[in-house]
């Protein structure tokens, strides 16, 4: 049986891996590659590892770094940040990524999602979507970290890019991320029954009980989380050895 | 020496780098004489089975394929492309194993494609699998699978109705394995020694 997920997200700023609350106030948590190599140990089903640097130099940093994670880890990783065009994404693959997730770049130019699919095929390609509930009791979709907001919907867009061959969804809610205060458990089980891929769901963990929700009742296939890793609040052994009680499929 | 068969079958950084891992020296090439002298060939691939035949019969390394008699080790699409012929395309495969590769159907709506992800192995034979544990997990990306054959020496799931498909498939010197070891973590790591230890 498929197991569920479980995948730490490391944020990388001048080759450090930084956590962040809503993007405010960096705090700086250790080498990537160092950071990545221990979670693959502990049991880490991926990683993520997304650039949230701004400068053309530090891109081609982050380029090299994801070489070095792809020399030292042995499970699946994927890489994004700032990727706006397919040959963003084939330096990143070149240099040993697995996947990419594009955001932003995406919602600005649709057709990236299809090119990078048709080169690469559906499996490299994660479009993560962060939204937020406005007044309009609509969820929309934002860019530039949650700070922009756009006109199209979480739904619409979440179908759209499977049409255009997405092979897995990220959502993060803006709302939540951050917070602690656990996932929108409706938001994504309605997700997942509407997309015909794997459903990620990030941002908002407060504890063990909140990710074992995410994956039963959000019927969530992996869940992402930065914060409860880095600190060492719960290590992902724990963390699996938990939803393992809970019936919950875990790679152990 | 381990070759590993240059033919655009994409992203093949991650093979390298586990063979790396595991202390082994490997080249990548498409001389027909190198493959024939190499001591174990990876026949890697990641995107179109159907586009990835084509290209080996393009460089005519079909046939120095099937007449290797050293072990040969295909990975995901490389093993695909052993088989007898597969929906994507539809292409005639190198017929090394008696499978058909067809692309999977939902049998409920919970059903994802690609099957993405770790899942568990079963049925294996020893060999490959050496020291492996029935109910360890691998990784798989694939929107394709290998059915169940005469060749088949590891065995998965898919689907809410757990259809059982080929996790692995063995003829002669030819092995293959539709996950991917060189991302599976310990086990993959496992599998892949027990491989160049064969």
């Amino acid at each position: 049986m498929l197991a569920k997920r479980i995948i730490p997200c490391l944020d990388v700023k001048d080759g450090r891996t930084v956590k962040g609350i809503r993007f405010e106030g960096l705090a700086d948590v250790g080498d990537p590659v160092e950071l990545g190599a221990r979670y693959a140990t502990e049991g880490a089903d991926e990683l993520v590892y997304l650039d949230i640097s701004a400068s053309r130099e530090e891109r081609s940093a982050f380029t090299r770094l994801v070489g070095r994670v792809a020399d030292r880890v042995n499970i699946p990783f994927t890489v994004g940040g700032g990727i706006s065009s397919a040959d963003d994404a084939a330096a990143l693959l070149d240099a040993g990524a697995d996947k990419v997730t594009v955001n932003s770049g995406a919602v600005r130019n649709p057709g990236l999602i299809t090119e990078i699919a048709r080169r690469y095929g559906s499996q490299f390609i994660v479009v993560a979507i962060d939204a937020r509930m406005c007044e309009d009791g609509e969820i929309h979709v934002t860019t530039h970290g949650g700070s922009r907001m756009t006109d199209r919907l979480l739904l619409p867009w979440a179908i759209e890019a499977c049409e255009r061959g997405a092979g897995e969804i990220l959502f993060t809610s803006m709302d939540h991320d951050g917070t602690r205060g656990g996932y929108p458990v409706d938001i994504y089980s309605r997700l997942a029954e509407s997309l015909p891929v794997p459903v990620i769901a990030s941002g908002g963990a407060g504890g063990m009980a909140d990710i074992a929700d995410v994956l039963t009742s959000g019927r969530a296939d992996a869940a992402l989380a930065a914060s409860i890793f880095h600190y060492g609040e719960i290590t992902i052994k724990e963390l699996k050895t938990y939803l393992r009680s809970r019936n919950i499929p875990v790679r152990l | 020496m381990i070759a590993i068969v240059d033919y655009s079958a994409g992203n093949i950084r991650s093979v390298t780098n586990a063979l790396g891992r595991l202390g082994t020296e490997w080249t990548l090439t498409a001389s027909p004489e190198a493959l024939r002298r190499a001591d174990r060939v990876i026949l890697p691939g990641v995107g179109h089975a159907g586009e990835a035949l084509e290209r080996l019969r393009g460089a005519g390394l079909d046939s120095v394929i099937c007449d290797l008699r050293r072990p040969v080790l295909g990975i995901c699409v490389g093993m695909q492309v052993m088989c007898r012929d597969t929906e994507e395309g539809p292409a005639a495969g190198l017929g090394i194993f008696d499978a058909h590769v067809r692309h999977f159907v939902k049998s409920s709506p919970q059903d994802k494609i690609p099957h993405v992800g770790w899942n568990t192995i079963s049925n294996m034979e020893k060999g490959l699998f050496k020291g492996i544990c029935p109910g360890e997990y691998v990784y798989f990306v694939h929107s394709y699978y290998a059915h169940l054959c005469p060749d088949t020496v590891a065995t998965t799931r898919f689907g809410s109705d757990g259809m059982m498909f080929s996790a692995a498939l063995k003829y002669e010197n030819f092995y293959a394995t539709q996950f991917h070891p060189e991302k599976s973590g310990r086990t993959g790591e496992l599998i892949l020694r027990n491989f160049l230890e064969l």
